[in-house]
C-alpha cells in the first residue's frame, strides 16, 4: 500500500524508481563445525572467486568513470582476495579446527581487522576499513547474503539509505542513480549539496525512509516538496509523471536565459556564480549559464584518497576550471579542511569542537607546505584565466597578513625562476565568523573582496549547529541579526571600492534574493541549478523597490516577521 | 638465496598503492619472498602483511627471496622500488 514519509527538500527534480538500499545486511554467524572440510574448502574458493569477479568489474567501472587514481583502492581490495597470509589461516582454520567457511572467514579476518585498528597511525586504522570491505564481501557471499555495492549498480534505482558518505557520493553513477532519500540530513548537509551538484533529486532528514522501504520496492522521490512515496499507486504515479513534465518544462523557460546577464527589473546587473568541488561539476555550470564561479571547494583534490595531492595534480585541476570558464571570474577558496571534513592522512588530533577547532587557514598558516604547494599551482594557474584567490575562516586581520605575506613569497619566488604569474589575481577573503563581519571596515582596506559564507556565519552568529536536529531552528538565515552583519559586509566593502559575494545557500534562496538585492550584494554564487531560477526571479524585481524592504527587514525583530515580509510585497 | 637491502625515500613510504604493486610482482615468482623491516619479516605475497609493518619514508627495508627463480625475482622488485618508491 502507498504509503508518504515528509522530509526536507534537498536537490529539485522527479525520481520515480525501484529502491536500493545502502545498509549492512545482517552478517549474523552460525559458528559450527563441519566434518565436511572439502566441502568448505569448495565453498570458501567458490566465495573468493565470486568477490574477485565483482571486485575487477568494479574496478573497470571506476578507472572508466572516476579516472584509474580513485580505483587503485580496487586493485589493493583484490590483493586482499588472494593474500596468503589470510587465505592460508582461513583454509587452517577449516581444516584442524573443523569450523564452517564462514565463521573460520570471520575469525581470520576479525584478527586482521583489530591488528590494523590498534595501530597507532590513522592511516593504518583506515586500512582496517578496506579490510572489513573486502571480508564483507567474502562472508557475504559464504552467507548467501548480496552485498550491496554502489559502484556495481546498473539499472535506474533511487538510494535509500541512513545518509551518503563523500565516498558513497563519489561512488554514484548518475546514468543508474535517478534520486536518493536519507534518515538524517538538512538542506546545508554533505549528501544534500552533493546531490544539487550532481543534480540528482534528492529528499533527506525523512527519519525513517530505511525502516519503512523495503530494497525493490517502486519509491517515488519529490525533492520539490521533500516527500517520498513508497509504493505509489498507479494514480501517483501518473500526477507525477505530469509534475515532472510541468517542472521539466518550467526548466526549459529557464533554460531561455542561460546565454543571458542576471539584470533587474530597472536594469541593474549582479552577478550569478556557481559553487563546485571539482572540475567535473564544469558541465553543469556551463549548462546552467553561470556567470562565473564564486566558490571552487578545493577541500575535494584532498579527501577520497591516501596522500596529499601533489603541485602538478593540483595546478592542472585548477587550469582546467579557469580555461573551461573562459575568461569569467572563478574563486577558488584554498584548502578549508578540519571541522566536518577530516583527512586520514594528515593525522589530526579528534577535537571536543571540531567548528571552533584547528582547521582551514588555520591549519595551513601552520603546515605550511601543504598552503604553499597549494598557492604555487594556483599562482600558476592563474595565467589561464580570471582566477582570483580566496582564504577561508579568517578571524583576525594577523591571519589575512600573514596569509597574503606567504601568498607573495610564493609568487616572488616562481617570478623570480622565471615562471609566468598573472599580475592581477584578486585576493579576498571568506566572512564566516562574526568578528571579521565586525570588522568589515578594516578588513575592507586589505582585500580585493569578501565573500559571505552565509553556512558558517549563520551558525557562528546563533551559536547553534546546523546539524544537530534538537537546535537546527535556530539556524535562521532571515534573522535579523544575520541580516544586520550582512549589510554592515557589503556596505564596508563599496565604501572601499571593493565587491562583495556570497557563496551559501543563502545565496540561491527565493526568500533571501530579493533581500540580498536590495542591500546592495554584487554577486550570488549557489548551487548550478539554482541559477536560472534565481536568474528568473531577479528580471522580475526591482533593485530600488528591494532596497525598501530590505531596509525595513533590517528593523524587524523576528526572522518569522522577515519572512512574512518578504512574503507579502514580494512574493506576491 | 638472494638479498637485498633498500632505503624508501617516497614521501608517502610504503602506503596501499606502491605495496600494491610490490605484491603484484611478488606474487608472479615461485620463490618464498620476505620483506624485512625493524627486524621484523612478512611475506611480500601478502598485502597485509607488506601494509602491517607501516613502512615509512626514509626506512630501510630489507627483501629476501628463496627458490629457483629467486634472483630474477629480486631484480623485478628492485626495479619496482627504483620507478618510484626508493633506492
Amino acid at each position: 500500500m502507498s504509503e508518504t514519509i515528509k522530509g526536507i527538500a534537498a536537490s529539485s527534480g522527479i525520481a520515480i524508481a525501484k529502491a536500493f538500499k545502502l545498509e549492512n545486511p545482517d552478517f549474523t554467524i552460525e559458528r559450527k563445525t563441519s566434518t565436511n572440510v572439502e566441502a568448505e574448502q569448495l565453498k570458501l574458493e567458490k566465495a573468493l572467486e565470486t568477490s574477485k569477479e565483482e571486485l575487477k568489474v568494479i574496478q573497470e567501472k571506476a578507472e572508466k568513470e572516476m579516472g584509474e587514481d580513485k580505483a587503485a583502492i580496487f586493485a589493493a581490495h583484490l590483493l586482499v582476495l588472494s593474500d596468503p597470509e589470510l587465505i592460508n589461516a582461513v583454509k587452517d582454520k577449516i581444516s584442524s579446527d573443523k569450523l564452517n567457511a564462514e565463521s573460520a572467514m570471520d575469525d581470520v579476518s576479525s584478527m586482521f581487522i583489530s591488528m590494523f585498528e590498534s595501530m597507532d597511525n590513522e592511516y593504518m586504522k583506515e586500512r582496517a576499513a578496506d579490510i572489513r570491505d573486502v571480508s564483507q564481501r567474502v562472508l557475504g557471499h559464504l552467507l548467501g547474503i548480496q552485498t550491496a555495492s554502489l559502484a556495481a549498480i546498473d539499472e535506474e534505482v533511487v538510494i535509500i539509505g541512513e545518509d551518503l558518505t563523500p565516498s558513497d557520493t563519489a561512488q554514484l553513477n548518475r546514468n543508474y542513480v535517478k534520486g536518493f532519500a536519507t534518515d538524517i540530513g538538512g538542506r546545508t548537509s554533505h549528501s544534500a549539496i552533493m546531490s544539487r551538484s550532481l543534480e540528482i533529486p534528492a529528499v533527506v532528514g525523512t527519519k525513517e525512509a530505511t525502516t519503512k522501504i523495503e530494497a525493490g520496492t517502486v519509491v517515488i522521490v519529490d525533492g520539490l516538496d521533500g516527500i517520498v512515496i513508497v509504493d505509489p499507486t498507479e494514480e501517483q504515479v501518473s500526477e507525477y509523471k505530469t509534475k515532472l513534465a510541468t517542472f521539466e518544462a518550467q526548466k526549459k523557460e529557464w533554460e531561455k536565459l542561460v546565454a543571458e546577464k542576471t539584470v533587474s527589473e530597472d536594469g541593474q546587473h549582479v552577478e550569478l556564480a556557481a559553487n563546485i568541488g571539482t572540475p567535473d561539476d564544469l558541465d553543469g555550470v556551463i549548462n546552467n549559464g553561470a556567470e562565473g564561479i564564486g566558490l571552487y571547494r578545493t577541500e575535494f583534490i584532498y579527501m577520497g584518497r591516501n596522500e596529499l595531492p601533489s603541485e602538478e595534480e593540483q595546478f592542472e585541476a585548477y587550469k582546467t576550471v579557469v580555461e573551461r570558464m573562459a575568461g569569467k571570474p572563478v574563486v577558488i577558496r584554498t584548502l578549508d579542511i578540519g571541522g566536518d571534513k577530516e583527512l586520514p592522512y594528515l593525522d589530526l588530533p579528534k577535537e571536543m569542537n571540531p567548528f571552533l577547532g584547528y582547521r582551514a587557514i588555520r591549519l595551513c598558516l601552520e603546515e605550511q607546505e601543504i598552503f604553499r604547494t597549494q598557492l604555487r599551482a594556483l599562482l600558476r594557474a592563474s595565467e589561464y584565466g580570471n582566477l582570483k584567490i580566496m582564504f577561508p575562516m579568517i578571524a583576525t586581520i594577523e591571519e589575512l597578513r600573514q596569509a597574503k605575506e606567504i601568498l607573495n613569497e610564493e609568487k616572488g619566488s616562481l617570478l623570480a625562476n622565471g615562471v609566468k604569474v598573472s599580475d592581477s589575481i584578486e585576493v579576498g577573503m571568506m566572512v564566516e565568523i562574526p568578528s571579521t563581519a565586525a570588522m568589515a571596515d578594516i578588513f575592507a582596506k586589505e582585500v580585493d573582496f569578501f565573500s559571505i559564507g552565509t553556512n558558517d556565519l549563520i551558525q557562528y552568529t546563533m551559536a547553534a549547529d546546523r546539524m544537530n536536529e534538537q537546535v537546527s531552528y535556530l539556524y535562521q538565515p532571515y534573522n535579523p541579526a544575520v541580516l544586520r552583519l550582512i549589510n554592515s559586509v557589503i556596505t564596508a566593502a563599496h565604501q572601499e571600492g571593493k565587491w562583495a559575494g556570497m557563496c551559501g545557500e543563502m545565496a540561491g534562496d527565493e526568500l533571501a534574493i530579493p533581500i540580498l538585492l536590495g542591500l546592495g550584494l554584487d554577486e550570488f554564487s549557489m548551487s548550478a541549478t539554482s541559477i536560472l531560477p534565481a536568474r528568473t526571479q531577479i528580471k522580475n524585481l526591482s533593485k530600488q523597490q528591494m532596497q525598501t524592504i530590505a531596509k525595513e527587514a533590517l528593523t524587524l525583530a523576528t526572522a518569522t516577521e522577515v519572512e512574512t515580509l518578504v512574503k507579502n510585497k514580494v512574493l506576491k | 638465496m638472494a638479498e637485498k637491502s633498500f632505503k624508501i625515500t617516497a614521501d608517502t613510504g610504503i602506503h596501499a598503492r606502491p605495496a600494491t604493486q610490490l605484491v603484484n610482482k611478488a606474487g608472479q615468482f615461485e620463490a618464498d619472498i620476505t620483506l624485512t623491516y625493524k627486524e621484523k619479516s612478512v611475506n611480500l605475497k601478502s598485502i597485509m602483511g607488506v601494509m602491517s609493518l607501516g613502512v615509512g619514508q626514509g626506512a630501510d627495508v630489507t627483501i629476501k627471496a628463496e627458490g629457483s627463480d629467486a634472483d630474477a625475482a629480486l631484480a623485478a622488485l628492485e626495479e619496482v622500488i627504483k620507478g618510484g618508491l626508493g633506492e
